[in-house]
């Protein structure tokens, strides 16, 4: 595989914050110093970061509720999703979206998403955008295993092979959704993807070498003009649906086997191939890390919130109407 | 006994079950132990089996289409519709099929379907997750929309929608599900296009809906202390409304200020003005005035989205705007 040691330091410090980030939103979220519901990625950290490793801020992904993770890898500033995450004035989208719908089109990161399906056609539209205009840009939308029955799912699948975009369904597969458990077999996802006339592969989603590999060959189809790609990456849900779910459904042996046997991150560091990677690279990562997460928690607290006028900005552009 | 807004609705859910092997209850995660995220549907499994309670794939427009099938074709099913901003993905079921089968099949057609549906402002959750919503759907011709405010309400409407022939979408308030009252024991039906007076007055109506309803009796006791009687009235169905009881406070007050949560335009509190502008005119000793939320989405960040939802002080200025003029 091709990769440098230092897109390979890259790989380990986003997959690093993504994990710190997440650990610290538990706590404070737990202490009640932030609003709304939030969804924890940790152990899906691989699929975001090797899939957004060889994008650019011209790429674009569309994510999902459990989308912080998806924003750490895309390159969104800590601090400016802290803010947004804290819902201040400051933040990403000045507060008005908060975790479910933070967003960067600086950065090509088209809005996490509470509408479970809501991401792909948005994603197929940018995909469209760039195929439009030639630039060799592709659009990835991320997919749970649950929002992947959805009906704008399927037409997403569809259109994207009707129209040949550059663009790649990034299905996770946790196997739950909410409370429940996922029915299909592992690898029915990519199935039904591929039956739409697009390559589609079932990959071990907490092996961040497969997935480079995977996202690579479809990042590279899309820009080359061979079309849209699914994988279907297998991972597990390390905490419970929303921040305050124990989820006591689930069978806790497996959970802890899982939790164990597939943490992205420890398979990294076990891998050969991340041989490169020192133990003193990686400590002065860590600190770095944490003094950033630190940094950024003690701002966005301290941020100060949206003073009321700004209900009625961002509405629309311009408008010749009366909003109150 | 004294019970909150969700225990009324999961009792009435276990005795509709139990009463009527037709009835099915489906959606996502309703099946599930803790009887989905806010526990409506708690024990139905248990007792009913997965045959009658039904976990589907988050797939809202099949959710819904199906049940509008089935209750086409002999069930008559409770399906879930978790949140209403859900109703965007699965509006064309519902708009252009279930409201039109007994209209365009000549009367041939009975739907007794019931979605249930979260609706509602107050827990930041941005958005998607917050709107209200039911302006929309009343604005459907056949379709029957109901929204209580009240434990005993939510019993007595629920139990009239799941044993009536006609599609209704029953609309429940997240900020009120712990609120507890007294709610009547055994079989309890409370017939659509009823408004309830929540609060006795003779200086000005307040007419609201749904958690506004709460809003307008904090408003009315804190105008009681100014000298100021203001009479509550609590809509409870939206299609069929009670046009009678809106004139007939308002011929005693002469006033009338309305409390819709939704936005402005083609709002509730659109409709009730237009009502008193059109058959109440000769009452009319002011200009009606209407409290909503403004045409904007909901924000995420709670310092806004207090902002945005009306409140008893909002409803109180109205009120005494009213009366001066
Ligand atoms: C249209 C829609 N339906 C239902 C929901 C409620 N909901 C939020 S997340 C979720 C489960 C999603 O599961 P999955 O797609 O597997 O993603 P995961 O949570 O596992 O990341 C559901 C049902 C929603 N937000 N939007
Ligand atoms: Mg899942």
């Amino acid at each position: 595989m091709d990769i440098s040691p230092e897109k390979l330091a890259d790989a380990y410090r986003l997959m690093k914050t993504i994990r710190e980030f997440e650990e610290r939103m538990r706590s404070e979220y737990q202490q009640g110093k932030l609003p709304g519901f939030i969804h924890i990625y940790r152990n899906q950290e691989a699929i975001a970061v090797a899939a957004c490793l060889d994008m650019t801020n011209e790429d674009y992904i569309a994510s999902t509720h459990r989308g912080h993770g998806h924003c750490i890898a895309k390159g969104c500033e800590i601090e400016a999703m802290l803010l947004e995450l804290a819902c201040k004035e400051d933040g990403l989208c000045n507060g008005k979206g908060g975790s479910m719908h933070i967003a960067d089109m600086s950065k090509g990161m088209l809005g996490a998403n509470a509408i479970v399906g809501g991401g792909p056609p948005i994603a197929a539209g940018a995909a469209l955008t760039a195929k439009t205009l030639g630039n060799g840009a592709v659009s990835m939308a991320f997919i749970g295993d649950g929002a992947s029955d959805q009906g704008t799912v399927a037409e997403a699948l569809n259109l994207a092979v009707v129209l040949q975009l550059p663009m790649i369904f990034m299905y996770e597969n946790n196997r739950y959704a909410e409370f429940t458990r996922n029915p299909k077999p592992d690898g029915r996802i990519a199935e039904r993807a591929g039956a739409y006339g697009m390559p589609a592969e079932v990959v071990d989603g907490s092996d961040f070498y497969a997935m480079y590999d995977a996202c690579q060959r479809a990042i590279t189809r899309g820009r080359e003009g061979g079309g849209p790609t699914a994988i279907e990456a297998i991972c597990n849900r390390f905490y419970g649906h929303f921040e305050g779910d124990p989820q006591a459904y689930r069978d806790q042996d497996e959970l802890k086997q899982e939790r164990v046997d597939n943490d992205p991150l420890v398979r990294f560091l076990a891998d050969e191939r991340t041989a490169s990677l020192t133990a003193e690279m990686t400590s002065s990562i860590d600190a770095a890390i944490l003094a950033e997460i630190d940094r950024g928690f003690e701002v966005a607290l301290a941020a100060a919130d949206p003073t009321p006028d700004k209900l009625f900005t961002n509405v629309y552009i311009e408008y010749a109407g009366r909003l109150r | 006994m004294k019970m909150s807004i969700r225990e009324a609705i999961n009792q009435t859910l276990h005795e509709e079950m139990a009463r009527d092997d037709r009835v099915v209850v489906m959606g996502e995660d309703v099946a599930s132990d803790q009887g989905g995220v806010y526990g409506i549907t708690e024990g139905l499994t248990q007792k009913y089996g997965v045959r009658r309670v039904i976990d589907t794939p988050i797939t809202e427009s099949a959710i819904v289409g199906a049940a509008g099938g089935a209750a086409l074709t002999g069930l008559r099913p409770v399906a879930e519709l978790m949140f209403v901003d859900f109703l965007g993905v699965c509006l064309d079921q519902i708009l252009n099929q279930i409201a039109k089968f007994r209209y365009m099949f000549g009367g041939q057609a009975r739907t007794p379907l019931v979605i249930r549906t979260m609706i509602g402002a107050g827990t930041g959750t941005g958005p998607q997750h917050s709107q209200i919503l039911y302006p929309l759907l009343a604005a459907i011709p056949g379709i029957k929309v109901v929204y209580p405010a009240f434990p005993a309400d939510a019993k007595g409407l629920l139990t009239t929608a799941i044993r009536d022939d006609d599609p209704v979408i029953f609309c429940e308030h997240k900020a009120l599900y712990m609120d507890e009252c007294e709610v009547p024991e055994g079989e309890y039906l409370i017939p659509f296009g009823q408004a309830r007076t929540v609060v006795a007055g003779s200086d000005i109506t307040i007419v609201a809906m749904s958690r506004m309803v709460v809003i307008a009796e904090q408003a009315a006791a804190q105008l009681k202390e100014k000298g100021i009687s203001a009479e509550v009235i609590d809509l409870r169905t939206l299609s069929p409304l009670d046009e009678g009881a809106v004139l007939e406070s308002l011929a005693k007050t002469g006033r009338l200020v309305v409390v819709d949560e939704s936005n402005p335009y083609c709002s509730m509190a659109s409709e009730i003005a237009g009502l008193a502008v059109e058959r109440g005119f000769d009452t009319l000793d002011a200009p009606v005035r209407r409290v909503t939320a403004p045409h904007t989405p909901v924000p995420a960040t709670p310092c806004l989205e207090t902002e945005y939802v009306p409140n008893a002080a909002k409803v109180i200025a109205a009120v005494e705007e009213t009366l001066a003029y």
